[in-house]
């Protein structure tokens, strides 16, 4: 090969190398940038006045007396919309009953010529003058069922959409003044984020009709202007107020809302944050830590410094390889069936349970990198330390686990990581989805809610998925946050013990 | 270094005095074969090592020198599959016995080897290593058979100063002196050198042969040696191995100016290995 080709070859591979670098950097970033982008707005978001009003009633966090002063200035700002409604309501009701008491005389005056006409048959009066007063009768009683006709009419025109419109005005505002509480603490306040605020507000201004026109079609989804049905009525106006005074009525303000990690969900994650996610997530990644770390360092010793390379020692180590590639549901069933189901840890799903099942999951990991660990020891070291007169177990505790702690260290790590994201082994084993943080001693025999379960469940079975997007994210962002974080302090750590070691 | 290092001609001999004949045997190799797997690395060697001298051993590449130096303490045992056969006596017993405990043989019997492998500790903490497994927990005991040891390693003046400094900040002949002290700090009987001195520059191994000239005082010695000038330096006796079988064996000046057997001459002279 003559030299510049050579060299051209060399290049175009370091060029390849570049490329394949940049290339993952880039996905990377491409999946990265919207968990953070997305998940960072469950901590900073422009957060309405009945944001403050949740943080200070539910959570008692912020200045009453400041939050009083906003709260009735945003009221205030509320009144008219609430005055209006009233008004129509009250016009409505009106409307009605004059309508009615209209028909109510008709029907007295109809019954009036029956009556007339009934006594005249009797007494035999002429036949034309009879005939007169039922044709009289009949065109009061159409009269009056035009009124009934009319009544309905307006419950469809005016008292339908008006209902429609006050659900839409509570669902932005919260409770009507003078309503009575509500049962649900979703329902007692009204939107908390300025993103949802918006939303609800076109939910106001607008109504969304199915349109079944076309038979061979499938309907097309349509939104119309609310203020269609209101024409000519007190609530013209209604919307046009409601738009321009929205900030007045919610005043939005960048909330830094950092707590989110560390407050417990109010409602099932309508309000407040994923701290009882995070615990169970500690609780289970330290718990499978506990289990896994002695079996898995104890076990990677073993296959390395004691047992005899022999038929059961190289089956061993084709389980151990085997275990590792083992889906993690079939881990979750097996936890369901013998820890909870065979030797019943505990009565329920549990925490405990949980950590034993992850623990099987990351055991061959471990296994695998301690023993990995282990034989990258120079060689030299062992034989100096028996040279010495150590005993093997001395030569292991001593020299051994001391020289390749970096590497069994970021197996840990890693696979810690693993058991913080692993989803399927806790699901029949550990999770809820709704929980309070539990007590270090409650984990023996209760369940928890932990972030990877949460985040599938969330966005799969809420019953308000729109409302929790935030929450979601927020959600999948500590998970990333809490597996990177780890890492890095992986990657540290190996780095300080290393530097130690060398010297 | 402060200290001149003079190298010494390459034809001088050990000037050690004359070999007592009658000096007391400390290990002796009755037919003794050892055998990695079915290959026979050493063929029914007998030899009689004598007390508180040094014996060197000599031999081209793969002769099983190395190999019988390591069996000494046993420490072969370490690669699978290897078995030995004949006596290895040591102390009026034969180290080979089923009843020998390994870890006491190896506690008399100390160790250095080809490469300097100092652990990742500090310098005290590898002194110190063996005297603590032995149970040593006394700091000022400790501190004190750390000194007794670098000083007969002749490396006290150069470290005392950093006494916790991680080992592998030294030099490659520092660790190797340091290595030795480590190995004296047990105070064994014997002292087996696995080529000490071949990872080493000319300087560092003309001090680790001055420290072999001073520790032969004390302790028996075998060193292994692909350096004939050196064996010729430093040894009282030297032993001369061919693919397994002991060759020649007597005092190292008789060895060199007036070999028994044709071979021996044949490799000192240069002319194979």
């Amino acid at each position: 090969m003559r030299l510049e080709t050579r060299k051209l070859l060399d290049k175009a591979f370091s060029g390849l190398g570049i490329i394949a670098i940049a290339v993952m950097a880039m996905a990377l970033l491409a999946i990265l940038s919207p968990i953070i982008w997305r998940g960072s707005k469950a901590f900073v978001f422009k957060g309405t006045v009945e944001h403050r009003r949740v943080m200070l009633e539910q959570f008692d966090r912020g200045n009453p007396e400041k939050f009083n002063a906003d709260y009735a200035e945003a009221v205030a700002a509320r009144a008219p919309i609430y005055d209006m409604l009233e008004d129509f309501e009250k016009e409505t009701t009106q409307l009605e009953e004059s309508l009615s008491e209209k028909q109510e005389a008709k029907k007295n005056q109809s019954k009036e010529f029956r009556n007339k006409a009934r006594a005249m048959k009797k007494e035999g009066g002429s036949d034309e003058k009879i005939a007169q007063l039922e044709a009289e009768e009949n065109r009061l009683k159409d009269e009056a069922k035009a009124l009934k006709e009319q009544i309905r009419a307006l419950s469809e025109t005016r008292e339908e959409p008006f209902h429609e419109l006050v659900d839409a005005v509570q669902d932005l505002f919260g409770p009507m003044p003078g309503q009575k509480k509500p049962v649900l603490i979703r329902q007692q306040y009204g939107q908390t984020r300025w993103d949802r605020t918006q939303v609800k507000l076109h939910e106001v201004l607008y109504e969304e009709e199915w349109d079944y026109s076309n038979a061979d079609a499938m309907g097309i989804l349509v939104t119309k202007p609310r203020v269609e049905k209101f024409r000519g009525t007190e609530l013209e106006g209604f919307f046009h107020y409601l738009e321009e005074n929205l900030e007045a009525m919610m005043k939005p303000k960048t909330t830094f809302y950092w707590q989110f990690i560390t407050d417990t969900s109010k409602d099932s994650h309508i309000f407040g944050g994923i701290w009882p996610e995070v615990l169970g997530t500690i609780y289970l990644t330290l718990g499978a830590m506990i289990f896994a770390i002695p079996m898995g360092v104890i076990a990677a010793i073993y296959l390395c410094e004691y047992a005899k390379e022999g038929r059961v020692i190289s089956f061993l180590r084709i389980c151990i390889s085997t275990l590792a590639g083992v889906p993690s549901i079939v881990f979750g069933l097996f936890g369901l069936a013998f820890f909870l189901n065979t030797i019943q840890v505990s009565d329920s799903k549990s925490v405990l349970a949980g950590s034993l099942t992850l623990s099987l999951l990351i055991l061959p990991t471990i296994i695998r990198s301690s023993e990995e660990a282990i034989l990258a020891v120079p060689r030299a070291y062992k034989e100096a330390a028996l040279g010495l007169g150590a005993g093997r177990w001395h030569t292991v505790m001593t020299v051994i686990l001391p020289a390749s702690l970096p590497g069994i260290l970021t197996g840990i790590v890693i696979s810690m990581g693993r058991a913080a994201g692993e989803t399927a082994p806790i699901i029949f084993t550990a999770a809820v989805s709704v929980g309070a943080p539990l007590k270090i001693w409650e984990t023996l025999n209760q369940p928890t809610p932990a972030l990877p379960w949460n985040i599938y469940n969330l966005c799969t079975e809420h019953e308000a998925v729109d409302e929790i997007r935030h929450v979601q994210y927020g959600m999948v962002f500590t998970l990333v946050a809490i597996v990177l974080l780890l890492n890095l302090a992986a990657i540290l750590m190996r780095a300080r013990i290393s530097k130690k070691l060398r010297g | 270094m402060s200290k001149e290092i003079t190298m010494k001609p390459i034809d001088t001999f050990a000037s050690h005095g004359e070999v007592d004949p009658q000096a007391e045997t400390h290990i002796e190799a009755k037919d003794f074969s050892l055998f990695y797997g079915d290959f026979e690395a050493v063929r029914k060697v007998s030899m009689k090592i004598p007390k508180k001298m040094v014996t060197a051993m000599i031999g081209p590449s793969g002769c099983g020198k190395s190999t019988l130096l390591r069996s000494i303490n046993r420490m072969n045992d370490l690669i699978p599959s290897t078995s030995a056969a004949g006596e290895m006596i040591f102390d009026g017993h034969n180290i080979y016995a089923k009843n020998i405990d390994v870890v006491t043989l190896r506690a008399r019997v100390g160790m250095v080897f080809q490469k300097p492998n100092v652990f990742p500790k500090s310098i005290f903490d590898n002194v110190a290593y063996g005297p603590r497994l032995q149970g040593m927990k006394n700091k000022q005991e400790l501190s004190e058979i750390v000194e007794q040891s670098l000083r007969q390693a002749a490396i006290w003046d150069e470290v005392k100063d950093r006494l916790q400094a991680n080992a592998l900040g030294m030099s490659g002949g520092q660790q190797q002196r340091l290595c030795i002290a480590r190995a004296l700090a047990i105070k064994p009987e014997i002292l087996l050198m696995d080529e000490p001195t071949s990872a080493l520059d000319p300087k560092a191994t003309a001090l680790i042969e001055d420290l072999i000239g001073e520790l032969r005082k004390q302790y028996t010695i075998t060193i292994v040696t692909h350096n004939m000038q050196q064996a010729a330096r430093v040894s009282d006796l030297t032993a001369f191995m061919y693919e397994g079988v002991l060759v020649e064996f007597g005092k190292t000046k008789q060895l060199f100016t007036n070999p028994d057997n044709p071979q021996t001459e044949n490799y000192i002279t240069g002319r194979f290995g």
